[in-house]
Formats: structure tokens, sequence, C-alpha cells
């Protein structure tokens, strides 16, 4: 029941973009279109998970292991930077197919902090567990949902985007501006779904 | 200076000089800020249980934690207890109540919230002496917010960070009565850390 | 002279919030008040600054090829250098902005002005350079803190300007940081263009 409510917790009720704040750079700038929005979020999910799995596996072994914990910034941003370098040519030689809807994305994602905001909380396991033991499944499965929760964020807001730029903006409002509002109300129905987790997890009690 | 070409050796030698400049840095900066945190984090709580306990003075014993992780802090002024509920808004609520010899509350400190700045953060004022939802003085065990047909005024706006609230405090009261229950039977189940 | 230029640039011209857009995830996500915008920007000017500075001095014993690795290999020992002063010696600072702290490693402004203005500037213009980005960055969220305060709790910087119960605590909220930025970029580009 804890994976259905880690779930639920991390896609609506604490959603990665619309509540903490995290990969805003993408969400505003590669949202025009929900083609590549999907793209976006596609790659964004792909690169999350393999990069909390091995700097999780990083803390544990090495860092924890060592008294290193000081290193943990420089060793987690190298290591994702090193990861996304390494998916691209991957990609490249094993499918060229998927390499081609993902490719354009993925040297965007270095600097995407969700990723390392991701992989920071759960090697710190200060994530919200729903009640399991912080650790590698919770973990991973955690990273997954909130990439889910990035990618329906970035797509629903590509899709009223596309609306968007038929609509007769006034002047001053036009590009960001207007864009940055509509996801402030977004993010406001969003908030609808807070205290639902606390509900759930008393009924699963 | 002419820039460098990139040829394998340079790019390797480059990287692994500024890798090991900025690893000795880094060690060096933790090897002098590593105490001064350590002194802040104790510095913190002994200013927490000073302050939930009213003493401008006090001894306090090595700290009891309990099954549910409440933490004990048996002083000789009183006793203050640690206790975390999970389900505050957006995230743990972490606080210390210090209670008298009877079990009545003295005093109490917000340790940690997820919560919204200016918002749940209320808590640390909201429920203190002469405020509107004043527990000082009250005994806890089953203290509710008076939308639950409880005697407290919950936050304004904030119930959900009210309720967890006041979990955290009737926790504390439940770890430390069922401690001494376990003392006077002699079966503790004191975990020492 | 030319140094106060670069220095003025990034206040106004090129400020990183409202014109260029960058780093917004530190900018939604730590202004909920006027003090936490500006620790946060200060933070993120420190960094900026020596980040600027010591990538124009060594710039030239760096290859081509590997420059971005070392540049992030640069920023994120200053931010990590940062992140251990402020929790040895501004706890409060460190619980107000938390996550956000290491997350300076990927705000995009400070690897794009290593890129765009210190790998290619001297020393001296690149630290007003970072000051001047900092600085901009630093008032953008300010008063953006300021404004989301003002309305949700109606407070500026701690002082009260009207009772809370008026407040809309909407803005101190998610919601509030998306729309208050909003509408600061729609009264920025009025003004510029005036």
């Amino acid at each position: 029941m804890a994976f259905l409510l880690i779930f639920i917790t991390a896609i609506f009720v604490n959603n990665i973009v619309l509540s903490q704040f995290l990969g805003i750079c993408p969400f505003l700038g590669v949202s025009k279109k929900v083609e590549t929005a999907m793209g976006m979020g596609a790659a964004v999910a792909f690169v999350l998970v393999i990069a909390t799995l091995v700097t999780y596996l990083i803390q544990l072994y090495v860092l924890n292991a060592f008294g290193l914990e000081y290193l943990q910034t420089i060793a987690f941003i190298l290591v994702i930077a090193a990861l996304v370098q390494m998916v691209e040519i991957v990609l490249k030689k094993v499918s060229p197919a998927l390499y081609q809807a993902l490719g354009v994305f993925l040297p965007l994602i270095t600097t995407n902090c969700c990723i390392l905001g991701v992989a920071i909380l759960v090697g710190n396991g200060t994530y919200d567990a729903a009640g399991m033991e912080p650790g590698l499944v919770s973990g991973v499965w955690f990273a997954l949902c909130t990439a889910l929760g990035f990618a329906l964020a970035l797509i629903v807001f590509a899709g009223i985007r596309e609306q968007l730029a038929r609509m007769d903006v006034p002047k001053g409002m036009q590009g960001m501006a207007i864009a940055l509002v509509v996801a402030g109300l977004l993010s406001m129905a969003f908030m609808g779904f807070s205290g639902v987790n606390n509900g759930l997890a008393k009924l699963f009690e | 200076m002419k820039k460098l070409e990139s040829t394998l050796p340079n790019m390797v030698i480059v990287l692994t000089l500024i890798a090991v400049v900025a690893g000795l840095a880094l060690g060096y900066v933790n090897s002098i800020t590593a105490g001064p945190i350590e002194e802040i984090k104790k510095q913190q709580l002994a200013d927490g249980i000073k302050a939930v306990l009213n003493a401008d003075e006090l001894q306090v014993a090595e700290p009891q934690t309990r099954d549910n992780g409440a933490v004990i802090y048996y002083t000789d002024k009183g006793t203050a207890v640690q206790t975390t509920d999970p389900n505050g808004f957006g995230g743990k609520l972490t606080v210390l109540v210090g209670f008298n010899e009877e079990g009545l509350i003295q005093g109490y400190r917000v340790l940690e919230t997820a919560e919204t700045p200016g918002l749940g953060a209320k808590a640390g004022e909201w429920f203190q002496k002469g405020q509107k939802g004043d527990i000082i003085g009250k005994q806890a065990g089953n203290l509710t917010v008076s939308k639950d047909g409880g005697e407290v005024d919950a936050i304004t706006a904030s119930t959900i960070t009210s309720r967890a609230f006041l979990r955290c405090v009737n926790a504390a009261y439940a770890a430390l009565s069922e401690a001494k229950t376990d003392a006077q039977t002699g079966a503790t189940t004191q975990i020492d850390n | 002279m030319n140094n106060i230029k670069v220095f003025l640039n990034g206040l106004i011209k090129e400020n990183p919030t409202f014109v260029l857009l960058l780093g917004m995830c530190p900018t939604l996500g730590t202004t909920s008040s006027a003090i936490n915008g500006m620790s946060m920007g200060l933070a993120t000017m420190a960094v900026l600054v020596f980040s600027n500075l010591i990538i124009a001095l060594i710039k030239n014993l760096i290859p081509d090829m590997v420059r971005i690795p070392c540049y992030i290999v640069v920023i994120a020992s200053l931010v990590t250098i940062l992140q251990m002063l402020i929790k040895a010696y501004a706890p409060a600072v460190d619980a107000a902005l938390g996550l956000f702290i290491p997350l300076i490693v990927v705000n995009c402004i400070i690897l794009g002005r290593a890129e765009a203005f210190a790998a290619k500037n001297g020393a001296i213009p690149s630290i007003f350079d970072g000051l001047g980005i900092g600085l901009g960055f630093t008032w953008a969220l300010t008063l953006l803190g300021a404004c989301r305060e003002f309305l949700g709790t109606g407070k500026v910087f701690g002082l009260t300007c009207f009772p809370e119960e008026y407040g809309a605590l909407l803005f101190v909220l998610a919601p509030g940081a998306f729309i208050v930025l909003g509408y600061l970029i729609a009264v920025f580009n009025k003004l510029k263009k005036a």
C-alpha cells in the first residue's frame, strides 16, 4: 500500500514542479508543444530513475562508507553529467529510434535541478516515503513517480499553452508573463489534492 | 599565455588536477566547519530544552529513545520530550515539549517543519502562553482542536498543522507516562545511543 | 568605466530573472518571504562572483573539450564550501533554504555566465559581471519575496503593514509564486519599453 501512497503523493499532492518548484526551467522552456513535452517527460523519467539508482549506491557504498558526505554535491553532479553522456551514447547505438525522440533533450537534463534534487533527497533519505523505510526500492520508486508527476505537469501545461497561443492576450502579458499566471492557476488546481495522502494513509491503516 | 590544446593527456591531467584541488579544498573547509556544525546542533537542543522548561540552567541526563521514536530528556527541572508526526502540512513536524513533575505542559518548541514559511511555521508562537491557542499549563494526553470537539483553538487556516502539532504533544505525553510505568515495573525498554 | 557598464548591465538590461528568465527554481521556491529571497540571492551571488573569478583565472589552463566538466567541478566545490559555511555560521538560513542551497550548482545563471562571460574576459571584469548579475538576481528575488509576503501575510521583512487575517495566504503558497512573478515580468516589460 505504501507504494500506492508514494505514487499518489509524488504525482498529485507534492507535484515536483507545481508544489516543490524543481525542474521549472524545462517546465517553462519546452512546454510550447505537447509532442516535445512528452519527449522531455520521457527523457527525464529515464535519466531520473537511473541517476537515482546510481547516486544512491554511491552515497551508500562510497560517501557514507568513507565518511565523505561533504563531497555529495560534487560527486552527484559529476555522476549525473557523465550518466547523461553515457545514456546519449548508448541510446544512439542501441535504439536510434528512441534516440531520435529523446536525443535533443538529453543535454538539457544535466542542468535540470529536479534530477539533482531528487538524487539528494533520496541519498539523504529525506523524501516522503509514506511510512516505508527509506531505501533503494522505495527511493527508486519515488524517483519514478516524481518523474511521472513532472511529465504530467509538463504535458498538461503544454496542452494549455497550445490553446493559449491562439488567444488574444493583452500586449504586456504576452509570452512568459501569461504562461506564469497559467502555471499558477494549474498549481492552484493541484493544491486541491493536498491532504489526499493523509486521508488515504488512514484508509489503508 | 596560450590556451592549452585539447589533447588527451592535457585533458586528463587538467581534469584530475582540478578534481584533486577541489577535493582538498573541500576537505579543508569541512575540517574547519565540522566542529561548529556539531556545536550548533548541540547548542540548539540544549537551548530548546532550557526554553521548554523555563529554566536558565539545568542538568540533562542521558537521553532515552522510546520504541515510537520519541526521545526523552530527563533533567532536574522537569522532562523534555521530542516527538515527530509524519503528517504535517507538507511533511514532518518535530516538536520538543517540556513537562513538569505532574505532567503539565511547561512549554514547547517546534524543532523542524516542512511547512510553508509564514504559514504552518506559525505553530512556533500560536500555542505559547497568552496566545490564541495557549496550551501551556494544560494536561496533555488527548488535546484536540475545537473543530474536533477539543479545547484548543486551531491556527487560522492551518487545521492540518494544528492537528499534527497536538498529535506530537499527546504522543510526547504518552511516551513519558509509558516510560514512567516501565520504570516502576522495572521493565525498562531503554535503548542507549 | 567599462567595468561599471558591465556591472549595470546585469542589474537591469540583462536581469537574470526578469529578462533572461534563468534560475527559475530558486526564484519561485525560496521567495515565500522577502528575507528568504534575499538570502538566496546573496548566496547565489557569492558563488557567482567566485566562480567567475576562478574560471577567468584558469580559463587558459582548461582544454576546450573538457571545459564544461571543469566549470561544473569548480562551481560544485564553491557551492559545497558555501553550504558548509552556512550550516556552521548561519543555521537559520540553512533551515529556510534547505535543499535549494546544493541546487545552486544547477542554477543555469552560474554555468551560463561562466560560459558566456568569464571564459572570454579577464578576472576584474568577470568579478564585476558576477556582482552585477548577482545583485540583479538578488533584487529580483527580494522584490518577489516582498510582494508575496505583503499580499500573503501583510508583512514586509517581518514588519506588519496590515493585519495578517486580511492577507491572501495563497500568495505565500506555490500558486502565488507563479502568479506574482508573471505580473512582475509584465510590469518590467512595460517599464523597459517606456
